[in-house]
């Protein structure tokens, strides 16, 4: 029976749609707030270190961070193809690797908070 | 015997590898589509960097709030959020093909399938924006 890594490429990429619908506007407005100078109070560093500091706040941003990026990261490999670009192995290793690097500084920042 | 040469001639449809998207606006909505993964994976190396920061100390996390301040990142954010905006329409547009309901014969209709995300989009960003203090 012939085998397919597919679901375990196309699950995260799922649930990376899903969350990024749903919560990458709002996040990309309070961080427009931010750069136009007005500092949301959840963003100020004693706010969002406490957050961080526990564990729903670990939870939540690692849970957004990971699935974003690796959502991000298949659709990106997808479109390299559609692009043109035929050597589909290359830009497979190279969009996972960057997913998974951030995916791994985000973590180990998050433990060390 | 003669072997007849084929009178065939097959048509074969040229395809553009590279720009094969500018022939039909679906093809165009379809990459305009895909590209947002471009600006959704940049924006989230953002917070990537971000957290790093803040786990590097008070003094680390305000360079990097300034850094946000620059205008190349107020126009990145605003490039970003139509984007960002984009994918969401889309894809809570294709909700009804992906979570079809039946309710005993009947299909419950697209438009409250793909209805009730947008309500639940509109409902958690409202909710997000107050918990973080925005308003």
């Amino acid at each position: 029976m012939a085998k397919s890594n597919k679901p375990i490429v196309w699950g995260p990429f799922a649930a990376g749609g899903t969350v990024t619908a749903f919560v990458t506007p709002v996040l990309i407005v309070l961080t427009l707030l931010v750069s136009l100078g007005h500092l949301p109070d959840m963003l100020t560093y004693e706010k969002l270190s406490s957050f961080a500091a526990g564990w729903f706040g670990k939870l939540a941003i690692l849970v957004i961070v990971v699935f974003s990026l690796w959502g991000s990261a298949h659709r990106l490999r997808i479109t390299f193809f559609d692009f043109g670009v035929r050597s589909d192995t290359l830009v497979a290793t190279v969009v996972y690797l960057a997913a998974g690097l951030g995916s791994v500084a985000v973590l180990v920042s998050l433990l060390r908070l | 015997m003669v072997e007849k040469v084929s009178g065939r001639r097959p048509y074969f449809r040229e395809v553009p590898r590279t720009h094969w998207f500018l022939r039909h606006p679906r093809y165009l909505r379809y990459m305009a589509r895909e590209i947002t993964c471009i600006f959704i994976g940049a924006y989230t190396f953002i917070w990537v960097v971000g957290i790093v920061r803040l786990s590097q100390g008070e003094a680390a996390y305000q360079a990097f709030l300034q850094t946000l301040k620059t205008p190349s990142s107020i126009v990145f954010h605003i490039v970003a959020l139509v984007f960002a905006i984009y994918h969401s329409v889309t894809w809570f547009n294709l909700t009804p093909k992906a979570l079809p309901v039946q309710l005993g014969e009947e299909f419950l209709p697209d438009g409250v399938i793909a209805g009730a995300h947008y309500a639940a989009w509109a409902v958690l960003s409202v909710v997000i924006l107050f918990l973080a203090g925005a308003f």
